[in-house]
């Protein structure tokens, strides 16, 4: 009977068809290791946000004068409010650090090379969207680190020539930042940018299902079929992967479980103090620091001494990614195989990164500004250097096969 | 279907034609959508400019009028009171008014337009409280004429310019404004040549 019902169902959509193509179907590199836990862990935590977050839009009040009071009634009142709050607050940390350790991966494996350009580019995409869906959900609690964080973030678009501060007052819908920009942060947050999001998510996955996974090698396993038109070293979705996703799943749930019911605000990195006081005016936050997730970047926007130099610095450090897979002219596509240049410039740029991560959370001072200077620096030398020294490096041969 | 028969250059043109009037369209729905983002009515009414007449206020006297929910000071300074400009800017923290604290207009040394008519926002740059005004002070506050904050005891000169080594970081801001004629100042416009109007 069932196999009926489903033939009645594939007469009329693409069912089996699509379950096969992605799931039981879609053979993977047998090589995958702990770094490829992360792209299913952030499909995993998207869940999570979605989930939490609608149910926050249930009791949260999106003005000015509700905002901060609907966020303690949610903690205090509403039951089960409190789980559903850290849920989410803590998904929005672990997002970033999934989505770090899945881009790191990206980079040691060539994941971003020829065929995959374009499957990379989304991901970039999904970030920048990621980065502000973040900066808006941290709006809407309207804490006093809420409401001056936003303050810095929307007074940088000041910094653009001309049209800065028509476009800081339109941005705003006020001449402060009031009711009419929460209120519209809101409707970003909670409809317009996750809907952007989950298309580009969508988008990410056909293209990596169109193109097949990278792995640790970098081989295009498509290259060596067997007879029956499979790749020799693949094996399918499922059960293989989704067995290891499921376990690498319910490690992160321990790890998950352990913030959320210990250590929610994390010492003041995933939920800082000033943001447990409302929104005031006239009371500045005594340093104002991003959540942990930007401060690489907030380190290299001050690093520059002019305003608009440091706007544009920040910018660029998120769009040269971008062009990432153009920049690399190595002969192989994986760490493993490349020489000592690529490792070391790999090595200086993962540290430098998480040095200005460090640098932005800590106030401005003479030796940290220079650090950050050296930090940003190193930054853009990883990419801008790329085509000359992944050119120059010495690469060892790549095996036909998979190795284990 | 036949091939047959069809005019490729008119359908071109057709697919063209439709391409360009749907854009067209579009563009033209994008505007409302764009302009909602807009100040409202309602809040270009609660951040409209101030208007206050100089003329009425005595020398060495202040008014506080209230622009965008903030008290603003328009005071004007005696002579004596700007003479104390020079001699304190050793114990300021930015005397040159270097930090964006005020509209480029006003950045000099008495921080205005006009030397003796200071506009100001009285909020003190520390933690929000109104400083108060001493034209002659008291060995308790300071030395000079000034603005004293009675919450965590910051300092200000007769400009604003915030002391050294008191809480507050940032000289007290300076709103835009302008002279609408020789006695009357809007506050919340800049002057419309840029210079001083």
């Amino acid at each position: 009977m069932g196999s009926k019902f489903m033939a009645w169902i594939d007469d009329r959509f693409p069912a089996t068809q699509l379950w096969k193509e992605h799931i039981s179907e879609y053979y993977a590199p047998k090589n995958f290791n702990f770094w490829y836990f992360f792209g299913s862990l952030a499909l995993f935590v998207l869940v999570n946000q979605l989930l939490t977050g609608i149910w926050l839009a249930m009791f949260f009040k999106p003005s000015a004068a509700e905002a901060f009071s609907s966020v303690e009634y949610i903690m205090r009142d509403v039951e089960w409010g409190w789980l559903i709050r850290y849920m989410h607050s803590t998904g929005a940390s672990l997002f970033f650090i999934v989505v770090y350790l899945h881009m790191f991966r990206a980079l040691l494996y060539g994941s971003y090379r020829q065929p995959r350009e374009l499957l990379w580019i989304f991901g970039c995409l999904i970030y920048l969207v990621l980065m502000a869906e973040a900066f808006l959900g941290y709006v809407l609690p309207w804490g006093n680190m809420s409401y001056w964080g936003a303050q810095v973030i929307i007074s940088l678009f000041g910094a653009i020539p001309g049209i800065g501060e028509t476009l800081t007052t339109w941005i705003k819908g006020d001449f402060i930042l009031a009711d009419a920009t929460l209120n519209r942060f809101f409707a970003l947050h909670v409809v317009a940018l996750p809907f952007v999001l989950v298309g580009l998510v969508i988008a990410h996955i056909m293209a990596l299902h169109h193109v097949g996974s990278n792995n640790p090698d970098g081989i295009e396993i498509k290259k060596l079929k067997g007879e029956d038109g499979i790749p020799k070293d693949g094996i399918p979705f499922h059960p293989y992967y989704t067995v290891k996703d499921i376990f690498g799943t319910g490690v992160f749930l321990i790890l998950f479980a352990a913030i959320v019911f210990f250590a929610p605000t994390f010492g003041g990195y995933f939920l800082e103090a000033p943001n447990f006081t409302p929104a005031s005016q006239v009371v500045t936050p005594e340093h104002i620091v991003p959540v942990w997730y930007f401060t690489p970047f907030y380190a290299m926007l001050r690093a520059v001494p002019d305003k608009l130099g440091g706007v544009i610095i920040m910018g660029s450090a998120v769009l040269i990614m971008f062009v990432l897979p153009w920049l690399d002219r190595s002969a192989v596509k994986s760490v493993r195989y490349k020489g000592w240049i690529f490792k070391t410039a790999l090595g200086i740029f993962a540290v430098s990164f998480v040095f200005l991560g460090y640098l932005g959370t800590q106030p401005p001072g003479e030796w940290r500004t220079i650090a950050a200077r050296v930090g940003t620096i190193a930054y853009f030398l990883f990419f801008l250097l790329m085509p000359v020294y992944s050119k120059l490096d010495k690469t060892k041969p790549v095996p036909e096969r998979v190795t284990e | 279907m036949s091939e047959q028969g069809v005019d490729a250059g008119k359908r071109r043109f057709l697919t063209t034609a439709t391409a360009v009037a749907g854009g067209v369209g579009a563009a033209f729905v994008a505007v409302p959508f764009i302009k909602s983002w807009q100040p409202s009515a309602r809040a270009k009414a609660a951040g409209a400019p101030v208007e206050v007449n100089i003329s009425e206020i005595e020398p060495g006297a202040k008014v506080t009028v209230l622009w965008r929910g903030k008290p603003v000071w328009v005071l004007r300074r005696t002579d004596e009171l700007l003479a104390t400009l020079d001699e304190v800017s050793g114990e300021l923290l930015d005397p040159e008014s270097e930090k964006p604290q005020q509209p480029d207009y006003c950045q000099n040394q008495g921080r205005s337009i006009k030397p003796d008519v200071l506009v100001m926002i009285s909020i003190c740059t520390h933690l929000g409280c109104v400083p108060t005004f001493e034209v002659e002070p008291s060995p308790q506050t300071m030395d000079y004429p000034g603005f004293f904050c009675p919450c965590h005891g910051s300092k200000y000169d007769i400009a604003g310019r915030v002391y050294k080594g008191v809480p507050a970081p940032l000289n007290m801001p300076v709103p835009p404004h302008h002279y609408v004629s020789d006695d009357v100042i809007e506050i919340g416009v800049d002057p419309k040549s840029g210079g001083p109007a």
